[in-house]
């Protein structure tokens, strides 16, 4: 397990390197510079601020100076936010997001999964036809239409939660946004879990553990939760990414300074060393997390690790 | 498994929301502001919100009141020589720092050297383009030291200028012109600027700072004027979509808001007749051409054909339609000492000035069987769309022109419009800096670095240079109103509607004034206890 | 052929195509024209006069035709896009399983690469970089989602290589490109055409989502994310400019996604048959 861990891990150097050159070049070929404004800079001072920031360097030698400082963790100084570094950017913005995905994941599976088994054993019934209905329409409504009804009924017509997001009030803020992010990835788990569950409750050993007398609840805790989880488990990669975009609509909807915020406005104000630092971060953090992944994977089926 | 897992996760989660102790004590207002100020060291911002948070943090020689006109601020009087190139300022004796230590004439020397120096690489560093060697220091050609500003004594600052500048009063309120505590530099070296370490000698002291989220102040107890604040905290709050802001708004969570978005406005008024805030403030939204290209170089008629055809009025009253003022002048009213030039055609009826445009065109060689194209660019926003789609409609109907809208991310507009090489027709806008014709006159000066369209008229530049030579008020202002005619006359621009500022001001607020300026210092505001 | 006998394909399936059949042929019935402005009508609301059926937008043009030409662009970017990730797709897919091997080790590691981009941020920095245009939508989503359909068609691919048939045509001497498209490809077609029918919404809400950046079509072209995003301004004091763009995205996104549940059913039953 350590071996392959660390082979995955070295796998991974090649990938990253790829991204970093890929989003480095993309970065420098959109047109415009990261100082351009409407009002528009004297010869003299945008000379001094390009030296400033070494954008007078060719482009190699940028590629270079932006490489040694990365081994060194160095993300460089953001061009958008001047008093404040890369590093420091990621670290401000990355733990709101990583609570808000977090929740979203954690409510998206408690649901999903409930709701899925629940509809798997009731199979054509009621239940299971509105499950299945609420799924559906989960799937079919994007984010950014669910999330400014949302506010406009639930915050500013009944004034039952806040609208907004501010650093100086409690996590009832983050309610809004934690529904509107969960709710296409709750749909999903549940037609997933649903599916599997119907197939895994069809196997011999169910019907086997069926037949020695244990009662519904006690089959689907002990023996079918578990292999039922392993479609849920691979879509967790698809559903990571799903989260990360909805989240870049879901924080610019309710102001929430996460990352995906921060990279939509870098990418428009040419900050390239916010813009290249958070896909970096976001490229390891993904490597990293179907790493992860993959070897829950092989905990709860040994079959995968023998592989 | 899965379920430990989960339940592993909720636990953390529920701690970490619960770890966020809500904070709220004295007085706070709360502010919007459209988007992060890039830094607030006086040196390092640009934006007009950069600005409008350091105001707060900070203080000029002068300052402004409420109601926008010019006061005494850091500085309590000032002598101007007779030739208008000598200023002498006498600071207060009891301006301090908000760690107790007074504020010297020498703080400003070395404010205003470092904002010159080119390692500093402020993006206003040729603000005071006019001090002595100002502009030779930024181009690296001299040492900051020979910067035409001296300490005569701790109180005692005098600013040695190249020429005249009326205007000179007014920049001085600016924050790139703040002074600056060497101790603080010294001691912190680039972070002197975080929460925690920047010193300010304003009314209120900068406490916390998270980016893209908000921005906290708090009272400044050494500040010389402290007595006069109200408010204890303010915390400005980033907000670039205005419908967020105005949904926080109605949510009772800000008493100010930095705009009201379009869609809304109309609804807004109606829910909100009192609380809405709309003043005329020193901003033009224009078209601009390039002037160094066909079709538009070299044919006067068939740009002002373009400018004449579009309908300022409809245009100001229903698309743009939140009480903006159509454009038929380049400086927009309401500026000091000045009465705006108005283009030739703003006495006629809309409808005469569609046949005039008509047969402008069709002079110009365009007609039925030789259709004029063009492309109008925009940056990518619902609000110019709207505009452009109604111009595009105006062209096309009444002059016959086809118009391909380019819509692009602001980047790349930019960098369009300063390459000169593919745009044709491009939006833009000029916002003024200080109260003064220069702030928008200026800019179209052939080779000025804000000059758009690429105008270049040896008349109106020779008569910018004579305004710019003549310390008497009223014959520079006559020199400049004649510049602005040769540059309507040439319709370089197609100017179309003057900015208004719109806010959302609680009831709870007062102190509240509206200017031309749209500034609104925070230690003029104040909120009633039935909050 | 039990396509049409399965109800869930012949509902969604009949709904789709009556969508694409109105919005092709709905501009015609009415007297108006997809991008005359008129000021003096600005957000009126649905109303027979005048033949606004889904009222005016805030530029006082006709949303009912603008609606049509939004679900027009729509669907062909969706069709367009699927239809480059399932040429890449199925090709690259097809070439892995059916070479095998090292060659299949390589290829696959590549697609494990790709997976790991943020792909979202790479999309976004596209358009970005180049000036927007409908082809390049086209490319982004459909190279997006060409690394599931890959994957699936190795997948079955590999399974094939190994069965009787295609043993028997290799001992034949067929050539392995004839191999492919006469013997592995028409075995492909079931699961291929269930997941162009997924990628398809998957294509639509990627377009909607740049739509709502501000980076989708150009004016006065427009696509039902354009018409939601304009909607969601305005929705409280003109509600039919969400809601009607915003339900019909709904509706449509709903059918594809029961299409494709529903032609995995019948392809599924046809194989355990």
């Amino acid at each position: 397990m350590l071996r392959y861990t660390l082979l995955r891990l070295l796998g991974a150097i090649p990938t990253l390197l790829l991204v970093i050159v890929l989003a480095f070049l993309m970065v420098h070929a959109a047109p415009g510079g990261p100082f351009d404004a409407e009002r528009a800079l004297p010869a003299d001072v945008e000379a001094n601020i390009a030296r400033a920031y070494h954008l007078d360097e060719p482009l190699p030698q940028q590629f270079l100076r932006y490489l040694s400082g990365l081994l060194q963790g160095d993300l460089g100084p953001s061009f958008r936010y001047r008093d404040y570094t890369v590093n420091e950017l990621i670290g401000a913005a990355f733990p709101l997001s990583l609570k808000l995905g977090a929740m979203a994941m954690a409510l998206a599976l408690v649901l999903g999964v409930s709701a899925g088994t629940a509809a798997a054993l009731r199979q054509n019934s009621t239940l299971d036809r509105v499950v299945m209905a609420f799924a559906m329409t989960g799937i079919s409504i994007p984010v950014f239409v669910v999330a400014p009804i949302l506010v406009l009924f639930l915050a500013v017509k009944l004034q039952w939660l806040p609208a907004g997001w501010s650093s100086t009030t409690s996590a009832s803020r983050l309610v809004l946004p934690v529904i509107t992010l969960a709710l296409p990835q709750i749909a999903y788990i549940a037609r997933l879990t649903r599916a599997s569950m119907i197939d895994v409750l069809s196997r011999d050993f169910i019907r086997t553990a069926r037949a020695q007398g244990l009662g519904t609840m006690t089959v689907v805790r002990l023996h079918a939760l578990k292999p039922a989880m392993l479609p849920v488990l691979s879509y967790m990669g698809p559903a990571i990414a799903a989260i990360l975009t909805g989240s870049v609509v879901v924080e610019e909807i309710f102001g929430i300074p996460g990352l995906g915020q921060f990279f939509v406005r870098a990418a428009g104000n040419r900050d390239y060393t916010l813009v290249l630092g958070i896909v970096v971060f976001y490229a390891t953090l993904i490597v990293l997390l179907n790493l992860v992944v993959d070897i829950l994977y092989g905990v709860i089926d040994p079959r995968v690790r023998q592989r | 498994m899965k379920t430990r897992i989960l339940l592993a996760l909720l636990a953390v989660l529920a701690i970490s929301a619960c770890t966020e102790a809500p904070r709220e004590e004295g007085q706070v207002l709360h502010r919007g502001l459209p988007s992060e100020p890039e830094s607030l060291d006086p040196h390092k911002g640009r934006t007009t919100q950069a600005a409008e948070v350091q105001r707060d943090i900070g203080e000029g020689l002068l300052s402004y009141s409420a109601t926008g006109e010019l006061v005494a601020g850091a500085a309590h009087s000032w002598e101007v020589s007779e030739h208008g190139t000598t200023y002498t300022f006498h600071l207060r004796p009891e301006a301090r720092w908000s760690n107790g230590d007074a504020v010297t004439a020498e703080h400003f020397v070395i404010a205003l050297r470092r904002l010159v120096t080119p390692e500093t690489a402020a993006f206003y560093a040729q603000f005071l383009e006019d001090l002595v060697n100002a502009e030779d220091i930024v181009a690296g050609r001299k040492a900051p030291e020979t910067l035409g500003v001296e300490a005569m004594d701790d109180r005692t600052l005098r600013l040695f200028l190249d020429r005249p500048t009326p205007y000179m009063l007014s920049l001085l309120t600016h924050p790139s012109t703040f002074p600056i505590h060497p101790g603080s530099i010294e001691q912190h070296g680039e972070d002197f600027v975080r929460p925690g370490n920047l010193l300010s000698n304003g009314a209120y002291v900068l406490e916390e700072w998270v980016p893209g989220s908000n921005i906290v102040i708090r009272r400044n107890e050494h500040y010389w004027n402290n007595a006069a604040t109200a408010v204890d905290r303010v915390s400005y709050h980033i907000l670039v979509q205005a419908t967020a802001e105005l949904n926080r708004y109605r949510a009772g969570e800000l008493h100010i808001t930095s705009n009201v978005p379009t869609d809304a406005f109309q609804t807004v008024k109606e829910q909100y007749p009192d609380e809405l805030r709309a003043s005329p403030t020193l901003g033009v939204y224009y078209y601009g051409y390039n002037l160094t290209k066909p079709p538009f170089r070299n044919s006067p008629e068939l740009r002002q054909a373009l400018s004449m055809a579009i309908d300022r009025d409809m245009l100001a009253k229903k698309i743009v339609g939140r009480g903006e003022k159509p454009a038929y002048s380049w400086v927009p009213p309401g500026v000091a000492n000045y009465e705006p030039a108005v283009m030739s055609f703003a006495s006629l009826t809309q409808k005469e000035r569609n046949n005039v445009a008509r047969r402008l065109l069709a002079e110009a060689g365009y007609g039925p069987n030789n259709p004029l194209e063009v492309e109008l660019r925009y940056n990518t926003s619902d609000f110019h769309r709207r505009i452009a789609v109604a111009i595009q409609a105006m062209w096309r109907d009444v002059l016959g022109v086809e118009t391909t809208l380019v819509n692009e991310e602001a980047q790349v507009l930019l960098a369009n419009v300063r390459e000169r090489e593919i745009t044709q027709i491009f939006r833009s806008s000029w916002i003024g800096d200080y109260n003064d014709a220069h702030t928008f006159l200026s800019i179209m000066q052939s080779g000025a670095s804000a000059n758009t369209p690429g105008y270049a008229n040896s008349e109106y530049d020779s008569l910018m240079q004579r305004a710019a030579d003549q310390p008497e008020l009223d014959r520079r202002r006559l020199y400049l109103e004649e510049a602005e005619r040769v540059l309507l006359a040439d319709h370089a621009v197609i100017p179309l509607y003057f900015y208004v500022s719109k806010h959302l001001v609680s009831p709870a607020v007062s102190g509240w004034g509206d200017n031309v300026l749209d500034y609104h210092y925070s230690q003029h505001l104040s909120l009633s206890a039935s909050e | 052929m039990s396509l049409l006998g399965n109800p869930t394909v012949r509902v969604s399936g009949g709904i789709v195509l009556f969508i694409a059949l109105v919005a092709l042929l709905g501009p015609f019935l009415s007297p108006n024209d997809y991008l005359s402005t008129n000021f003096d009508e600005l957000l009126s609301p649905p109303s027979f006069d005048g033949a606004r059926f889904f009222g005016t937008d805030d530029l006082g043009r006709d949303l009912f035709v603008r609606t049509m030409l939004g679900i027009r662009v729509t669907l062909v970017v969706a069709i367009v896009a699927s239809f480059v990730s399932l040429v890449i797709g199925v090709a690259y897919g097809a070439i892995a399983g059916f070479v095998g091997g090292r060659v299949d080790a390589a290829m696959m590691r590549v697609v494990d690469t790709l997976y790991a981009l943020p792909f979202i941020f790479f999309v976004i920095l596209l358009m970005v970089v180049f000036e927007r245009n409908l082809l390049l939508i086209f490319v982004a989503i459909g190279a997006v989602n060409w690394l599931d359909m890959a994957r699936i068609v190795r997948g079955q691919t590999l399974s094939l290589r190994e069965r009787e048939f295609v043993a028997a045509a290799r001992l034949m001497g067929v050539s392995p490109a004839r191999i492919v498209f006469r013997h592995i490809a028409p075995n492909l077609i079931g699961i291929v055409v269930v997941y162009v029918t997924l990628t398809i919404p998957q294509a639509i809400l990627v377009e909607s989502f740049l739509s709502f950046l501000g980076l989708g079509v150009q004016e006065p072209q427009t696509s039902l994310g354009a018409l939601v995003d304009a909607g969601v301004n305005q929705m409280e004091g003109a509600s039919w400019t969400l809601l009607i763009p915003g339900g019909l995205l709904a509706l449509i996104l709903m059918c594809f996604n029961f299409l494709g549940d529903g032609l995995r059913d019948v392809f599924d039953a046809r194989h355990v048959s």
